[in-house]
């Protein structure tokens, strides 16, 4: 079980989407960059498909009830790690890798709630090993003792790779130092009611779960492969400006020239009013060539529509089914505007004209 | 009929008309079904087809224009779905005046007329239905209301739909239903699929 503490901003459980039912209306949602919840859930030994959290720019806390390994993908946060205060001497807890040092006289009284810095690649789930890397290099002395009291750590570095919670531990997740979204992992994945098929909050329908709210309580699955071995993995930078590759059409021709030219040669910023349905956009309008009403027709990820006040916006996993106003052209990849944040700019790179 | 390419792994099928759109949803799906088209999406709309999560969307596009539509033969086409509605909308009235007819014109209307779903969406499980002939096609309102209840019967354009669950919306309200029409325990989860015939009928 999880439990909420801090919900943050938008917290929601996501999966891989529900495809295959758009000719329902209902739309495909799922986690905004897929793949970097697929690298979250490879790295507790889930398969795939399991659910996780996808956490929106301020962080979020949870209490795990039973010993975990999570790992975080995405964007690069500060993480915590709460050890509870009745486990914190219980080195020996099976689930908590003890310390080789685990028996050995503690000199010092360890000072409650200190905050240890780790270096970035120190420990992931081979903290045995760090431990002894640790105690070996002069002056560390002092910080292995906290670590092995089992105190409050602050570590950078902790975003791609699993990590290793005691029953009951806390996990803090800071805000995102850059781009905006972190995806969590949990070994046996969030195990809420599936609905058609997927777990996934949709933020348009309302199928799936609603966001999380402080002091909501998750069930967790039976974790069922053991963590990778992988002491880091590595998380992409977030680009100061966005260069999508842009396939034009379907409706590129109810724009004129000038319309084509203003997409393909000058700079969009994102707008603060973009979520997980689009990311809108703010530049130069794009002007109809052709005036009146498109009949209702299906959308694809990463469609670009120009609605009527010129504005285009590209549609992201909980887009709706159909819409009415004209496509001008298809992002390749949308998966970085995940980490796209209001007033990034956005350039578009379209086929030689 | 025209294909357009839409993305890396898309196509659209532009139909000349909502009939030609039909055959090609039913041909679509029916070779899928036989293993001759690798797509993950079919979605009609009101003029076109989209097939989506296409993996070779150039050579797709090469065999669909091969095919020929044999029009609708999925036992869906024959089911009939009658929707027993209480005609108590509040924009009865408007339709009226835009039909130049009266409310029980209206009603009676509404009841006789064999729809059909054209195509699904603004919300899961919210059917287009078609039937109406084009000159009793009628605006929104110019300020959507902020909620609409649940089985709302409405008309906007040359259609008449169905809200599935309470939302925003700008249709005009002619009745009302109990009928479920999105169930996510059911298979398939919408009441009314695309072909699906329908009556709007009186309990």
């Amino acid at each position: 079980m999880i439990e909420v503490l801090r919900a943050g901003a938008l917290t929601t459980v996501q999966d891989q989407g529900r495809p295959g039912y758009a000719h329902l209306g209902v739309p495909r949602s799922g986690a905004l960059d897929p793949a970097a919840l697929r690298l979250a859930n490879r790295l507790v030994g889930n398969p795939a498909t399991a659910a996780g959290l996808e956490i929106t720019l301020t962080g979020c806390a949870l209490r795990f009830t039973r010993a975990v390994t999570v790992a975080l993908t995405g964007a690069e946060a500060d993480v915590r790690i709460e050890r509870p205060p009745a486990r914190a001497t219980a080195l020996a807890a099976p689930t908590d890798p003890a310390p080789p040092t685990a028996g050995r006289p503690v000199e010092r009284p360890p000072t409650a709630g200190r905050t240890v810095e780790r270096r970035p690649g120190d420990g992931g789930e081979r903290l045995r090993e760090a431990a002894a890397q640790v105690e070996r290099r002069p002056g560390n002395g002092d910080e292995l003792l906290r670590w092995a009291a089992g105190q409050v750590e602050r570590r950078f570095g902790d975003v791609g790779r699993p990590l290793s919670l005691p029953a009951g531990a806390v996990l803090r997740v800071g805000p995102a130092r850059a781009g905006l979204r972190t995806w969590l992992a949990v070994a046996g994945g969030i195990a809420v009611e599936p609905v058609l098929g997927s777990r996934a909050t949709d933020t348009l329908s309302g199928l799936g779960p609603p966001p999380l709210r402080d002091g909501d309580r998750l069930p967790l699955g039976p974790a069922v492969g053991p963590p990778a071995p992988v002491d880091l993995t590595v998380t992409p930078p977030v680009p100061a400006e966005l260069r999508l590759p842009l396939r034009l059409g379907p409706r590129h021709d109810w724009f004129g020239d000038t319309a084509l030219d203003l997409l393909l040669r000058t700079a969009y910023a994102i707008s603060p009013l973009s979520n997980r349905v689009g990311a809108r956009l703010v530049g130069a309008a794009l002007p109809r060539a052709v005036a009146g009403e498109l009949p209702s027709e299906g959308l694809v990820l990463g469609a670009v529509q120009v609605p009527p006040d010129g504005q285009p916006l590209i549609f992201l996993a909980d887009h709706p089914t159909t819409g009415g106003y004209p496509v001008v052209g298809v992002v390749d990849d949308v998966t970085p505007l995940a980490q796209a944040r209001p007033g990034t700019t956005v350039t578009f790179h379209g086929p030689q004209r | 009929m025209r294909i357009r390419p839409v993305g890396a792994h898309a196509l659209l099928l532009d139909c000349d008309d909502p009939d030609q759109v039909q055959a090609w949803r039913a041909e679509l799906w029916r070779r899928r079904e036989a293993g001759e088209l690798d797509a993950v999406e079919i979605v009609p709309a009101a003029a076109t087809v989209l097939v989506d999560g296409v993996p070779d969307p150039a050579a797709a596009a090469a065999r669909i224009a091969g095919w020929t539509p044999r029009g609708d033969t999925h036992p869906d086409a024959t089911a009939e779905v009658e929707v027993p509605t209480v005609y108590d909308g509040e924009d009865l009235p408007a339709v009226a005046a835009h039909w130049g007819v009266g409310v029980p014109a209206v009603v009676d209307r509404l009841r006789r007329t064999e729809f059909r779903v054209a195509f699904c969406g603004f919300a899961p499980g919210f059917a287009y239905l078609t039937g109406l002939p084009a000159e009793l096609a009628v605006p929104r309102l110019a300020t959507p209301r902020t909620r609409v209840p649940a089985g709302s019967v409405a008309l906007a354009g040359p259609y008449a739909g169905i809200y599935p669950s309470a939302s925003p919306g700008g249709w005009l309200l002619v009745g009302r239903t109990d009928l479920v029409l999105f169930d996510v325990h059911a298979d398939p989860p919408a009441r009314l699929t695309p072909g699906t015939r329908v009556r709007l009928v009186t309990p």
